[in-house]
């Protein structure tokens, strides 16, 4: 069939475009402009070219902190997604604890991320924290100030209580859609748990799992007000991750070109590797043999 | 394993059922003979796939037990019965190839891998998807998927009775027909007991040997097609099977009589009294007939179905249906006559046979 070809149509979506324009587009270009040039302040502006990004990509403190954020990014999806599937898999399908677990799987989600660093903060003290406290007494002492490890189990911690109920409750979405003729094709088919598991559940949450991977990479791999609240990139560098290091480039040293070409790199790479899940998870599963 | 005997089986999907609403499936005493292809007939919600769940295992029955040949099932899991259940909806495993599906039931169940190997190849020919068994299964059509949901049934060596749950729903009418032929060429080959839940009764008539009509939760009718359609036992069953359905009017009935306003309707037996019965009959056995001949009528329209005509006339304000030929000429003043073999007398619904 010959598709209706009308250019007129490009006005129905310039409400659209004018909007991304606005809040992406222009301030994405604005960063762009900063990232070729040099200021030393009074608006004046000189033309740096490359300058700043082979600085930036050569810069030690780059790396290292861009390795910190795929460590993270890793052990978060590691953590959370797996979790997110067993709770929503172990939650309710009918009855009062329905509401009573959607509720309490959302709570998290509406808190603020400065409120979920203070309570952590304040939870893992070891003078008056409940936590800190309770695990000092087992002759524990937890101090995510001074030791590197028990800074990242916090900033960990932290985000898996905070972020794991977003998968649960895309998966929890995804598993209550599966109509029930699947379940009663298995029993017959003689399936055990880990086969429904495995040959109904998992395909069917594909799409979910997607979106739920694809939303906690990107969060996790601009993670930065939990870590800024409670260890301020602390102790030492060690949990300084390339959006605390760009705030305090960008803010504290007031380096606004090396801080835009570093926010493009970030972004860039964010792009990439969401392309990249996204195509891996997409093509897995596709006939081959037919190419569709 | 022989036949499946429904001893007084019954279900609610309540904990505590108290009145007869509460109750899906009410009582239900019945026989399934080895072999035979059964259709299970009903609107929606009259507990078709209640029954059909609890024949299969998904279901355990509030009440009553469930007996395979001689052994009790009541309590036995789906896998673990001789019986397999092909549904509305094609279930197919995504992820897996045509081949995969149609092997899911017997690797669960541990068959050697060569055995399976050639019941699948074999499955694959019967079943007409040989050149697509490496493919993977989401990617065919409805009617293939349903035909891999009937496979992964048929493929095990102990299945002895297949339960179908309305299972071309979704297929188109062309498509339909193709299955409906080889379901029936299969089940003469194998001879499997066949239990087949529709809503069609053109699908329930042309594939069972017997018809179970099921209405609101009971059992109405048991009979072959040729018994549903001459003594309904309900006139549920009246009116849904046929088409048109059965006439049923308001009458009371004494002796040899019914009477109908004023006019009298003679009957073929003598009838115990009842002030509120119904009488029954189908259209094909009313005849139009000049005035005066038999009940004075209104014929209100005449709808042409090609094969025949149905009159549809109005009897003291009650509708009546009469089938008509084609060519047979209709008078401006009519009258109906019915005959009195087949006229069927109903209390509180049910059929009432006349006294000996």
């Amino acid at each position: 069939m010959e598709k209706p070809w009308n250019n007129k149509a490009w006005f129905l979506v310039l409400p659209v475009i004018v909007l991304v324009a606005f809040s992406a587009i222009i301030p994405l270009m604005t960063v762009v402009n900063y990232s070729v040039q040099d200021t030393f302040g009074n608006n004046v502006f000189f033309w740096a070219g490359t300058e700043w990004f082979e600085e930036t990509l050569q810069s030690e403190r780059f790396w290292a902190a861009l390795g910190r954020n795929l460590v993270f990014s890793f052990i978060i999806l590691a953590i959370e997604v797996p979790l997110g599937i067993a709770v929503a898999l172990a939650m309710p399908r009918k009855g009062i604890g329905v509401p009573v677990c959607l509720v309490l799987m959302a709570l998290p989600l509406l808190i603020p991320w400065n409120v979920v660093g203070t309570i952590w903060q304040v939870f893992g003290r070891i003078d008056i924290g409940l936590l800190g406290r309770v695990l000092a007494d087992f002759g524990i002492y937890y101090n995510y100030t001074q030791n590197p490890l028990h800074a990242w189990i916090t900033v960990i911690v932290m985000d898996v209580w905070h972020w794991t109920s977003l998968v649960v409750l895309l998966c929890y979405a995804g598993l209550v859609s599966i109509p029930d003729a699947y379940y009663q094709a298995a029993r017959i088919d003689g399936a055990s748990r880990w086969a429904v598991f495995r040959y109904i559940q998992l395909p069917k949450l594909k799409h979910v799992l997607l979106i739920a991977v694809l939303l906690r990479f990107m969060d996790s791999f601009m993670i930065y007000t939990e870590p800024f609240v409670v260890t301020g990139g602390g102790p030492g560098n060690t949990t300084t991750f390339l959006s605390i290091d760009l705030v305090k480039m960008a803010i504290g040293q007031f380096d606004l070109g090396p801080a835009a070409a570093m926010s493009i790199i970030y972004f860039l790479i964010i792009l990439a590797l969401s392309y990249v899940f996204y195509t891996v998870m997409t093509q897995t599963g596709r006939d081959r043999e037919t190419g569709r | 394993m022989s036949r499946i005997v429904l001893d007084g089986i019954a279900h609610s999907y309540r904990s505590n059922p108290q009145g007869a609403a509460d109750w899906a499936l009410k009582e239900v005493n019945h026989v399934w003979e080895d072999g035979q292809a059964y259709a299970l007939l009903g609107p929606s919600g009259c507990g078709k796939t209640t029954l059909l769940n609890l024949i299969s295992g998904l279901l355990t029955p509030s009440r009553g037990r469930i007996l395979f040949g001689d052994s009790d099932v009541t309590d036995m899991p789906p896998e673990a019965r001789n019986i397999a259940q092909v549904f509305q909806f094609p279930v197919i495993y995504d992820t897996m190839s045509v081949f995969d599906n149609l092997a899911f039931p017997l690797r669960n169940r541990r068959v050697p891998e060569a055995e399976v190997r050639t019941r699948v190849e074999e499955m694959l020919r019967i079943i007409d998807l040989q050149d697509k068994a490496k493919r993977k299964a989401a990617n065919l059509s409805a009617d293939e998927k349903q035909k891999i949901s009937l496979g992964r049934g048929l493929v095990r060596s102990d299945v002895n009775a297949i339960l179908f749950d309305e299972p071309l729903t979704v297929i188109d009418p062309h498509m339909k027909w193709v299955l409906r032929s080889q379901l029936k060429h299969l089940h003469k080959r194998f001879g499997f007991t066949m239990i087949y839940v529709t809503h069609d009764q053109t699908e329930a008539l042309t594939f069972a040997d017997k018809v179970v009509v099921m209405y609101e939760g009971e059992v109405v009718q048991f009979g072959t097609p040729e018994e549903l359609f001459e003594k309904p036992r309900h006139t549920f069953v009246g009116y849904f099977i046929g088409s048109p359905g059965m006439n049923v009017l308001p009458a009371s009935v004494d002796g040899r009589e019914a009477i109908l306003g004023g006019n009298r309707i003679s009957l073929s037996g003598s009838y115990e009294r009842a002030v509120t019965a119904e009488i029954g009959v189908r259209p094909e056995f009313v005849r139009v007939a000049r005035a005066g001949e038999g009940l004075p009528v209104q014929i209100r329209r005449v709808e042409d179905l090609g094969r025949f005509r149905v009159v549809r006339a109005s009897l003291e304000g009650h509708e009546v249906n009469a089938v008509v030929g084609e060519d047979q000429e209709l008078p401006a003043e009519a009258s109906l006559v019915f005959d009195p073999a087949r006229v069927n007398v109903y209390v509180d619904s049910h059929l009432v046979e006349p006294r000996a």
